[in-house]
């Protein structure tokens, strides 16, 4: 079940990284840029070998094994399409269709990734936006068991976004194994069943989008109400392990493991004291809280 | 999400199923699918198709004019016409396919089919039939243009068609040892020095009979000499089969094209 194990090291891009994908799965490659997620990526393509460590992609070394790799495998670089530029988007979704055994019909693929109107318009004057949405149908249209997505929905609308992560569900539903990278929390949240942080080379997390904002996370709910409320009471009203605090006066901040049944023990125990609570806001952990504390520093800086 | 509830195990398409049936097609349907699209972009590029056609044309005319040398031929367009067909065959097959396919790979076309599964020796195969494909659109254009000028077609088209096919091999194999091996800036350098040196030192512009005996005893293994020289022997002197020139394209063609594909980066 285990499609890649890698370890390697002594490059600065990427410095004793490991990392593996159950088969059917869908791994996210989080991390800001120059993190080391392309270059993990293209060393899993072939593009690249590594300086030390071992790579296994579908079982086989990707670059010395490539001819037995490379037919298994579909692939969307990063920036633009790649390919004959000067080529109708139709011409060369066939191209790539006459190198596999059993393609995807070209023309519904097409429509699948919402590019029939520009079918014969050649690759170089297609938007960004297009142009990932195409390279994204060359890296299917060979009925891939594995595809590595490098960004996938770089430089989309939010439609095209919301069809581009439609479409990579219905990979894992088809079976297929999906690597992709990208630098957009809720992209990793929304499609992963397995994230892995990276940041300077290094994995820094790794786990399931649930997992990595659930381990050692601390939920916070903050309300209003009015000044000098008897936390003691409070505190004894809710599960162990809680805390309560009046950081101004006025303003109340409880930390500790939200759930349901805290909340409503919180506003039970409000109801008891008369108190309104307003402002009430909970908040949980977000896969960008995760990332700041990991490496102090956020996302996109 | 803990156990994904959201997605559910396996969706029904409504446009065909991503179910994976992955693999590589046969070699013949790759070579065909890639030889199309070569040529499609071939035609499509105008500069390559001027400079193609319409150099090769240009210098069938200056070279039937008698002003830079004698070549001691009663009817010099005979001459000539062999010695253009050549040039085009060399023009496209080392040339061109040198610096359009560096600038390819300099622009990460051709990485992107490197994450495919067409094979290096498809790529090259399919380059090099495209080439063919447009040879035999040069040709066509060289033998109208020559008939014009009071050609007289004479020797066998099937020996002709047979030292087309293997001077385009060699050159084609050695112009995509080229661009599969160096940089983008320097192939151009190369390729045009190459040609430069072929053409005046390897019996097509000159005949190799101008130069000192000794000096063209080396020159005739020149993949354009023996191309040349074979073009010259069928359709100038009705000699029969150029099997020495024969030879020599082969052994070109079976170095250069099996080290092209096995020596091609991608990037």
């Amino acid at each position: 079940m285990v499609d890649l194990v890698k370890n390697y090291g002594a490059t600065r891009a990427v410095d004793g990284l490991s990392l593996s994908v159950r088969a059917g799965s869908v791994l996210a490659l989080l991390g800001p840029n120059g993190a080391g997620k392309t270059t993990t990526i293209e060393i899993c393509e072939g593009f690249r070998r590594p300086d030390a460590g071992v790579v296994r992609v579908l079982g086989r070394d990707p670059s010395a094994d490539a001819a037995a790799v490379r037919p298994r495998v579909g692939v969307m670089l990063q920036d633009g399409v790649g390919g004959y530029r000067d080529a109708k988007a139709i011409e060369l979704l066939r191209l790539f269709a006459g190198y596999a055994v059993d393609p995807l019909p070209v023309d519904e693929l097409l429509a699948r990734v919402g590019l029939e109107a520009v079918a014969g318009t050649p690759v170089k004057r297609l938007s960004g936006g297009q142009q990932q949405r195409l390279s994204l149908a060359l890296a299917l249209v060979g009925r891939p068991e594995l595809v590595f997505l490098d960004e996938p929905t770089a430089g989309m609308d939010p439609q095209a976004r919301r069809g581009t992560w439609e479409l990579i569900r219905s990979l894992r539903g088809a079976g297929v194994t999906v690597v992709l990278t990208t630098h957009f929390l809720d992209e990793a949240e929304e499609l992963a069943d397995d994230v892995v942080v990276v940041d300077s080379g290094r994995v820094v997390a790794a786990g399931s989008p649930a997992e990595l904002t659930r381990a050692g996370a601390e939920g916070q709910i903050r309300f209003r109400a009015t000044p000098g409320l008897r936390l003691g009471s409070l505190l004894g009203a809710l599960p162990l392990g809680t805390t309560v605090s009046e950081d101004e006066p006025g303003r109340y901040l409880v930390s500790g493991d939200v759930t349901p049944q805290l909340l409503a023990t919180l506003t039970a125990w409000c109801a008891a004291q008369g108190v309104l609570a307003e402002h009430l806001s909970v908040e949980r952990r977000s896969l960008e809280d995760v990332f700041l504390e990991l490496t102090g520093r956020g996302l996109r800086a | 999400m803990s156990a994904m509830p959201t997605v559910p195990e396996r969706e029904t398409e409504p446009t065909g199923s991503f179910a994976p049936n992955p693999g590589a097609a046969p070699r013949r349907r790759m070579l065909a699918a890639q030889t199309g699209m070569e040529f499609r972009l071939l035609l499509r590029n105008g500069e390559q198709v001027g400079l193609t056609l319409v150099i090769p044309l240009l210098l069938l005319f200056f070279f039937n004019l008698p002003l830079l040398y004698s070549l001691g031929v009663a009817r010099r367009i005979q001459f000539v016409v062999p010695s253009i067909i050549a040039l085009a065959v060399m023009s496209s097959a080392f040339t061109g396919l040198a610096i359009g396919t560096g600038f390819e790979r300099k622009y990460a076309v051709l990485k992107r089919l490197g994450a495919t599964a067409l094979p290096r020796s498809v790529l090259v195969g399919g380059k090099t039939l495209s080439v063919l494909l447009m040879e035999i659109v040069q040709v066509v254009a060289i033998v109208l243009v020559g008939l014009v000028l009071a050609w007289h077609p004479t020797g066998d088209p099937v020996l002709v068609a047979v030292l087309v096919v293997l001077g385009t091999a060699s050159f084609g194999g050695l112009g995509l040892l080229v661009a599969g091996t160096m940089r983008a800036e320097v192939i151009l350098a190369v390729a045009n020095l190459v040609w430069l040196v072929l053409l005046f030192a390897g019996g097509i512009a000159i005949p190799l009979s101008k130069y000192p005996h000794s000096v063209a005893r080396v020159l005739q293994y020149l993949p354009s000499a023996a191309l040349s020289d074979g073009l010259h022997a069928v359709m100038q002197h009705s000699r029969g089969i150029p099997v020495h020139d024969l030879l020599t394209l082969l052994v070109w063609a079976a170095v250069a094209l099996p080290a092209a594909a096995r020596f091609f980066r991608w990037e």
